[in-house]
C-alpha cells in the first residue's frame, strides 16, 4: 500500500505519480490522505491500480479514468467519473452535479445521492445510485444505464437517447421523449447484475424502466418548443 | 382605362428595397413548409470586413524592406502562457475545426496533408479524432465540444493542443445539429448513437457552466497531459471583451475569437444572419481585453471569420492578432463549390458558389458528405496539395504588405499600418477614417 498525503506532497506530484504507473506495476494499492475537497484527483488514470481517497473531494475526480478502480471515502464535487471509459469508482458518500457525465465505459456507484444531471449525456457507463436522484439527470443520455435505488428528480431523461433508466422509487416527472417501458425479462437480468455489481441489496422487481419514446429522433419542426 | 390614358407612360415597375425578391421567396419557402430555413456556411450578407481597411505602405516616414528578397518572418507560437509544449507553427494561418461527419474522411486527410506541408496545424471537430487527420496533421488541435462525441483521453493525450469550444462565430449560444442523411455507420460508431438519426450537439458543455468552472475543467485538462498541452478557448464573437477577459481569467493560453462570417456545418438560417458580430468589430476589443490585463502576446489570440487573403491575414494581425483560422477557404481551396460541378449544383437547385446545404450530404465536390460515391470523387493527395498552395499564397501576400510597413515579422504589423474607407469599420476596428486622424468614438473627442 503506497499512501499519498495530498496536502503535503500537492496535485501535480499525485497524477503525475498515478500516470507514471504502468499495467504490470506491482504498486497496486494507493491511499490518498487529505484531499480537503480538492479537484481534479486521481483524473487521466490508465492502468489497473484501486485507489482510496479518506475524505471528500472537490471536482471531476477519477474524471476520464481508464482501468482504475477509485474508492472515495466521502462526498465528491461535481463531474466526478466525468467522461470515464473503463474501471469503477465508487462514492461512499453524496455525488454533486453531472455525476458520471458523458461517460463511454465503466461503472460508477454513488452509495448517497446524486444531484442534478446525474449521467448527463452518458456514452455507455453503467451508474448505479443507492439514494435519490436530481432533476434533469440522463439528459441526451446516449446509451449506458442508469440505476436509481431511490426517486428521482424532475425532467427525468428528457431527449434521451438509448440509455436504459431503471427507477425502484418516485420519478417526479419525466422529460421530454422519455417514457415508461416495460420490463421484460432480459431487462430484469440486465438489472440484477448491476444490482450485484453496484453492491444494492434491492430487487430488480421493484425497479420500473424509462427509454426513449424515439419520437425525437429525426427533427421535426413540430417537436420545438 | 379611359380612352386618354392608353398609351401614356405608365410608372416603372419597383422592387421593394424591404420586401425584397430574395426576402419574399424566403416568405413564400416559410409559408409552404412551415420550418425555417437550415444551412451551412456563414453570414452572407454584407458586412464591414476587412475590405473596409487598406494599408498606407510606407513612405518618408517609413522604410520599406525589400519586397521579395528582405527577411520578413511569419512563424508564431501559441501556448506560451502555461503550457510545457507550445505549438510552432512556420505560417500564422492555421485549419479551423471542422468535424467528422460533417467533412468525408478523406477532406479531413487533404486538410491534414495541406496543412503539415505548409507548417501549420489543423483541428479536429464534434465527433472525435479520425485517423485519418491524426495521421498526416503534423501538428493537431483537439476540439472538446459540449457533446463530447467520440472524446476520449487517449485522444486528447496524443493531441498537440487542445481548444475547449464555448461557441462559435456562425451562432453564438447555439448548438448544432448533424442530420441522419450524413450519419453513416463509422460516424455513428465514432458518436456512440443509431445510425440514421439527427444528431444533436448540445449548445453548453454539461459538467461546467461559469467560467469559474471553466477553470476547474481546465485544470483537470492540465492534470490529464500533464500540462504539456497548449489550452485553447474557442469563443463566438459576441462580448470579445468581456468574453476574452474571463477566457484569460479561467486560464486560457490561447483564445480563439470567431466572428459571424465564420461558417458552420449546419444552423438555421435566421442565426446565422442575426446572432453575433463581425469579426472586424471583435478583435479590437478582444485586444483591449489582453492589454487591460498586460495578456497580449503572452496569450496568443487567433481570429477567424471570412478570412480569404493575405491582406486579410495581415489586417487581422495589424489589429492585434496573433494568427488566424480559416475554415469556409480551406474548403473552397480543396474544390468545395467549384464550378465544374455546376450542372449538379443546377440539379440541387442551387449553384456554384453558392452550394450551401452542407447538412444533406449531396455535396458534388466529395468534401462535405458521407456517401461513398460522391467521397470518391474527392482526392485527398490533390486536396492536400491544393491547400498547401493556397495557404503559401496567403503567406506571401501577407509578407508582401508587411513588407511595404516596413516590418520584417508579421507580428510587428501595427494598427498605424492601417486607414479605414467607412466610418462603419473605422468605428469597429479603431483605425481612423482615411484622410483622417479621427475614428469614431476615438478618446478625446466627444462624437
Amino acid at each position: 500500500m503506497q499512501t499519498f498525503d495530498l496536502e503535503a506532497q500537492g496535485l501535480r506530484a499525485l497524477n503525475s505519480t498515478l500516470h507514471a504507473q504502468a499495467a504490470n506495476t506491482n504498486q497496486t494499492h494507493w491511499e490518498i490522505v487529505n484531499p480537503k475537497g480538492s479537484h481534479a484527483i486521481a483524473v487521466g488514470l490508465d492502468a489497473p491500480i484501486e485507489i482510496n481517497i479518506k475524505g471528500s473531494t472537490g471536482y471531476y475526480c477519477a474524471g476520464m479514468n481508464k482501468q482504475a478502480t477509485v474508492n472515495v471515502h466521502g462526498s465528491v464535487g461535481p463531474g466526478t467519473a466525468e467522461n470515464m471509459m473503463s474501471g469503477m469508482v465508487v462514492v461512499e458518500g453524496d455525488a454533486s452535479q453531472y455525476a458520471g457525465a458523458t461517460g463511454h465505459g465503466g461503472t460508477l456507484v454513488i452509495k448517497g445521492n446524486a444531484s442534478s444531471r446525474c449521467g448527463i449525456s452518458m456514452k455507455g457507463i453503467d451508474i448505479i445510485v443507492h439514494g435519490n436522484i436530481g432533476h434533469m439527470s440522463a439528459f441526451m443520455a446516449q446509451s449506458g444505464n442508469l440505476v436509481v435505488c431511490g426517486d428521482a428528480g424532475e425532467a427525468l431523461g428528457d431527449s434521451l437517447y438509448e440509455a436504459r433508466i431503471f427507477v425502484r422509487g418516485s420519478v417526479k416527472s419525466l422529460g421530454a421523449d422519455c417514457i415508461e417501458k416495460e420490463m421484460r425479462p432480459e431487462h430484469i437480468a440486465i438489472l440484477e447484475e448491476l444490482l450485484e455489481r453496484g453492491g444494492c441489496d434491492a430487487k430488480a422487481s421493484e425497479f420500473k424502466r424509462y427509454g426513449s419514446a424515439r419520437q425525437l429522433y429525426n427533427f421535426n419542426i413540430d417537436n420545438a418548443y | 382605362m379611359k380612352d386618354e390614358q392608353k398609351g401614356a407612360p405608365r410608372t416603372m415597375p419597383i422592387q421593394s428595397a424591404t420586401f425584397s425578391n430574395p426576402v419574399n421567396a424566403e416568405i413564400r419557402r416559410a409559408a409552404a413548409t412551415g420550418i425555417y430555413d437550415i444551412r451551412g456556411g456563414g453570414a452572407k450578407r454584407k458586412l464591414p470586413h476587412f475590405d473596409d481597411l487598406l494599408f498606407l505602405g510606407a513612405s518618408i516616414s517609413r522604410y520599406p524592406l525589400e519586397g521579395y528578397r528582405e527577411k520578413c518572418e511569419t512563424s508564431v507560437t501559441l501556448g506560451t502562457r502555461f503550457a510545457k509544449n507550445p505549438i510552432q507553427l512556420d505560417i500564422p494561418v492555421t485549419i479551423a475545426g471542422m468535424s467528422f461527419g460533417a467533412l468525408s474522411g478523406g477532406a479531413k486527410e487533404a486538410l491534414g496533408r495541406g496543412a503539415t506541408m505548409a507548417g501549420t496545424s489543423t483541428t479536429t471537430g464534434d465527433g472525435g479524432m479520425t485517423e485519418e487527420e491524426r495521421g498526416h496533421s503534423n501538428k493537431l488541435v483537439y476540439q472538446y465540444l459540449p457533446s463530447r462525441y467520440g472524446m476520449n483521453p487517449d485522444d486528447l493525450r496524443r493531441a498537440d493542443a487542445i481548444e475547449i469550444v464555448v461557441g462559435q462565430g456562425a451562432k453564438p449560444g447555439g448548438g448544432g445539429m448533424l442530420l441522419g442523411q450524413k450519419i453513416s455507420d463509422r460516424v455513428a460508431e465514432m458518436r456512440n448513437l443509431p445510425k440514421g438519426i439527427d444528431q444533436r450537439s448540445a449548445c453548453r458543455h454539461p459538467d461546467w457552466t461559469g467560467p469559474d468552472d471553466l477553470e476547474i475543467k481546465i485544470l483537470e485538462l492540465r492534470e490529464i497531459t500533464n500540462w504539456e498541452k497548449p489550452i485553447y478557448i474557442k469563443v463566438g464573437g459576441a462580448r470579445p471583451y468581456f468574453d476574452t477577459t474571463l477566457a484569460v481569467k479561467a486560464g486560457a493560453d490561447v483564445v480563439v475569437l470567431d466572428g459571424m462570417q465564420g461558417g458552420t456545418a449546419a444552423t438555421q438560417d435566421v442565426f446565422i444572419e442575426h446572432v453575433g458580430q463581425p469579426i472586424l468589430a471583435c478583435i479590437r476589443e478582444a485586444v483591449r481585453a489582453l492589454q487591460d490585463l498586460d495578456m497580449h502576446r503572452e496569450v496568443q489570440l487567433v481570429v477567424s471569420g471570412g478570412i480569404r487573403t493575405g491582406a486579410d491575414v495581415a489586417k487581422a494581425m495589424a489589429l492585434g492578432a496573433d494568427a488566424v483560422a480559416i475554415g469556409t477557404a480551406a474548403l473552397i481551396a480543396l474544390g468545395d463549390n467549384d464550378p465544374k460541378w455546376e450542372a449538379e449544383y443546377n440539379a440541387l437547385g442551387t449553384t456554384a458558389g453558392a452550394y450551401d446545404d452542407w447538412h444533406e450530404g449531396q455535396d458534388p465536390a466529395g468534401i462535405t458528405t458521407q456517401d461513398p460515391d460522391l467521397m470518391a470523387r474527392f482526392d485527398p493527395i490533390e486536396g492536400g496539395r491544393r491547400l498547401n498552395n493556397y495557404l503559401k499564397v496567403m503567406t506571401l501576400e501577407a509578407q508582401t504588405i508587411a513588407r511595404a510597413c516596413g516590418k520584417n515579422h508579421l507580428h510587428n504589423l501595427e494598427p498605424e499600418d492601417l486607414c479605414a474607407l467607412t466610418l462603419e469599420a473605422a468605428a469597429m476596428a479603431k483605425i481612423p477614417l482615411a484622410g483622417t486622424d479621427w475614428y469614431p468614438g476615438k478618446p478625446g473627442t466627444s462624437y
